[in-house]
């Protein structure tokens, strides 16, 4: 039914694991080996487990006792807002607001909205630019306002869908000079920007596994060790007692390597990169010169994301399915009923807007073929898109 | 061909997507989010709007093996389906919503959308048949007559019916349910929807007394009002609105006393004007002649001021067949039906649709009745 190549265009989704994650994962799962065993097998694992954290806490400037793993980006950002909050709540029950920005990812925003919902939270969502980049003026303002019912802030790295960079330095020092915590997601930036945890000055913050050329179902919180949470699992106490559950060795040994060779080829990758985004929003606009490109130039070298007015996100993207050319109209959901973006809502679209767009995201196995396949495949398909919505 | 198979999650359109597919088809299946917010709706695993529905649908494409995608008609569902129900109910009427989602949603707003993305036709699970006859592409009655639903297609035009595909119309049911099994697909036990898909639990009155109080504050037919013996004249009770009562119901009136002859007493009629119900003994109830609007001609029309035509008729979804004529008037905006045996409780909004043997005519909104003399 789909004879023509697959270019995919949503390494922001999961990325294809690289050969040392690979060969990292494999080499363990033949293995036997609980790591919370006490014997020879138990402690072979458990080894493992150590040069991985140890490995991951050198690529990002942690201490190794500052990578608490987890399932994955969503849990670690689980952790991180829930733990955080309740941690701080308890020590001081006047500090019961959480600042946000308004663009995070659902992973974020869920968990606090559910903490507004049953927690007594109150959220303050930031509000962005068009760019979708943060308005520091007004965190600062809402910082000012009541500085000390501020339980934490979390504020992500690089926004997903259009790859905005957010002014982390300037919410770090904000935040500093008030004693409050910062967290972020950063499942998007590792490995396509420089990710330094120390120098960063955060708390806390978010990383995945599949989004960086590791395994699906594995990730990490880097939590300073001053920091203390409150857990989510209870059970054995893995994970200093902050993550109880099995500890998945052959995911956790693959995520290591992703992130080790993520960190080593950081720079080079960024460039490859935007050389081909580059490529891809020529051939994008040369083919449909209406086409605008959200989120600044200078965001994730990675991401490319379009608006096509007069057209329906999801008429284009399963027209470009049926060509073998695979993207996204921004963040998925559960039941499969496209929602306009948030993100692009934030950014002032219009409902309108915010529906006729799409993601196009490149990654470590893109070609300018793939590139090319789409310059080539755009035109037609948004021609006929916008006879369907018409 | 490129098909576009509306897939509800359910059994039969999963076993019509399979046979177009295998028919050499290329087919695309498709979920139609008929709901911003899923869980607002029915919470129940029957109907066409939870999320356990799209799942089991997904399932289905994978077991076929064709792409997938979901669809949000939730905007044009709300408009020309809810919108529409909640209305009809309001005007002392009762509606058909399954016809109007298939005018105006399957075969109108998916099939447009799907004619403009580059697809021919859609197909569904539907159990009726297409024939090519001498006047041009007919459609049937299925041969299942137990799950016909020609009733509900009778308002489908040639241009819809030409781009339209029924891969179920020769099979009866268990034998659909039996292929779906030998199939793999796992739909194969999922029990038949029965209610209307918008409505949780099957609570028509509840829903209506809820969404109607939102979208008429005030209104006449929301609050109570007597129920009226149409013989005697006399108050026997009270209702809870009008837009509660449909033309033949008898259970539920809650009369406060017994009419002088001591029969059952039936809802003859609804104002929702004057907010009263009338009630009347059963014989009251038999109507002779049907004023119809608005006719959809499923292939040539009935010729327009031409006299009476011998055709059957079925006045509800699953009703029986009445011997009639139809004279088609008005420049073709009206039809009037005159049934050779009397016909009870025909409700005004409900469709009379229009055969000849097994082939439908075309369907008009019923408008009013003509009861039997004395």
């Amino acid at each position: 039914m789909n004879d023509a190549p697959t270019a995919y265009l949503d390494h922001a989704a999961t990325t294809p694991m690289v050969e040392a994650a690979v060969e990292a994962m494999t080499r363990q799962l033949r293995d036997l080996g609980n790591a919370s065993s006490l014997h020879a097998s138990g402690r072979r694992a458990r080894r493992v487990v150590e040069e991985s954290r140890e490995s991951i806490a050198q690529a990002l400037g942690s201490r190794p006792g500052e990578v608490v793993f987890t399932s994955g980006g969503t849990e670690a950002d689980n952790l991180a807002l829930k733990g955080l909050f309740w941690q701080r709540r308890s020590a001081e029950p006047t500090r019961s607001r959480i600042l946000a920005s308004a663009i995070e990812h659902h992973a974020v925003l869920d968990p606090l909205e559910w903490l507004a919902e049953h927690e007594g939270a109150i959220l303050d969502l930031v509000a962005v630019d068009r760019d979708g980049r943060l308005d520091l003026d007004a965190v600062r303002r809402t910082l000012e306002v009541a500085p000390d019912e501020i339980a934490l802030i979390s504020v992500m790295w690089a926004n997903n869908e259009v790859g905005t960079l957010q002014p982390l330095d300037q919410v770090v020092a904000l935040a500093g000079e008030r004693g409050i915590p910062v967290h972020s997601d950063a499942v998007q930036a590792l490995g396509v920007v420089p990710v330094d945890f120390a120098a960063s000055g955060l708390d806390a913050l978010s990383l995945s596994g599949h989004k960086i050329g590791g395994p699906q179902g594995v990730g990490a919180l880097v939590v300073r060790r001053e920091v203390e949470l409150t857990p989510l699992l209870h059970g054995g106490g893995q994970e200093r007692d902050v993550r109880s559950g099995t500890l998945d060795v052959p995911a956790i040994a693959g995520f290591a390597a992703a992130v080790q060779a993520a960190a080593q080829h950081q720079a080079t990758h960024a460039a490859r990169l935007r050389t081909l985004r580059a490529r891809l929003v020529t051939a994008v606009q040369g083919a449909v010169p209406d086409a605008v490109l959200n989120g600044g130039e200078d965001g994730l070298p990675g991401i490319a994301h379009f608006t096509f007015p007069g057209c329906e996100g999801d008429s284009l993207l399963m027209l470009l399915d049926a060509r073998g050319i695979e993207c996204s109209t921004g963040s998925a959901c559960s039941a499969g009923v496209p929602q306009p973006s948030h993100v692009l809502l934030a950014m002032g679209r219009d409902p309108e807007t915010a529906r006729s767009s799409l993601r196009f995201s490149l990654g470590h196995t893109s070609t300018e073929a793939d590139v090319d396949a789409l310059g080539a495949a755009i035109g037609p398909c948004v021609e006929r898109a916008r006879a369907a919505w018409a | 061909m490129k098909v576009v198979a509306a897939m509800s999650g359910g059994v039969d359109s999963a076993v019509a997507a399979a046979r177009a597919h295998e028919a050499g088809h290329e087919v695309t299946g498709i979920h139609l989010a008929l709901s911003r917010n899923p869980k607002s709706y029915r919470s129940g695993a029957r109907g066409c709007c939870t999320i356990e529905d799209a799942n089991d649908a997904r399932r289905a494409a994978d077991v076929i093996g064709i792409p997938f995608y979901v669809w949000d008609l939730s905007e044009r569902f709300h408009a020309d389906v809810v919108e529409d129900f909640m209305d009809t109910y309001a005007a002392g009427q009762t509606p058909n919503p399954c016809l109007r989602c298939n005018e105006k949603i399957k075969f109108a707003a998916v099939l447009e959308r799907a004619l403009a993305l580059g697809f021919d036709a859609v197909a569904t699970g539907h159990y009726a048949q297409l024939r090519d006859g001498d006047g041009g592409l007919e459609l049937h009655r299925a041969v299942d007559a137990g799950k016909d639903q020609s009733y509900v297609l009778g308002v489908l035009d040639e241009h819809q019916l030409r781009h339209s595909l029924f891969p179920l119309g020769d099979t009866p049911k268990p034998q659909v349910r039996e292929e779906a099994a030998a199939r793999g697909l796992l739909v194969a036990d999922k029990p038949d929807s029965h209610d209307i898909c918008f409505v949780a639990d099957g609570d028509n009155a509840g829903w209506l007394e809820e969404k109607l109080a939102e979208r008429y504050d005030d209104a006449p037919f929301l609050t109570p009002g007597p129920i009226v013996d149409e013989v005697t004249g006399e108050t026997l009770g009270e209702h809870r609105g009008t837009y509660g009562y449909t033309i033949g119901q008898r259970k539920g009136l809650r009369l406060g006393r017994p009419a002088p002859d001591g029969r059952p007493r039936y809802v003859l009629d609804i104002e929702p004007v004057s907010n009263t119900v009338t009630v009347g003994p059963r014989e009251r109830l038999a109507v002779t002649r049907i004023h119809g609007t608005s006719p959809r001609w499923c292939g040539a029309p009935l010729p327009t001021d031409s006299g009476p035509a011998d055709v059957t008729v079925q006045l509800r979804a699953h009703g029986a067949e009445h011997r009639a004529t139809c004279l088609v008037g008005a420049g073709g905006a009206e039809v009037t039906i005159d049934l050779i045996d009397p016909a009870h409780g025909i409700a005004p909004g409900q469709a009379a649709v229009i055969y000849d043997g097994t082939r439908v005519i075309g369907s008009a909104t019923i408008t009013r009745t003509e009861r039997a003399a004395g």
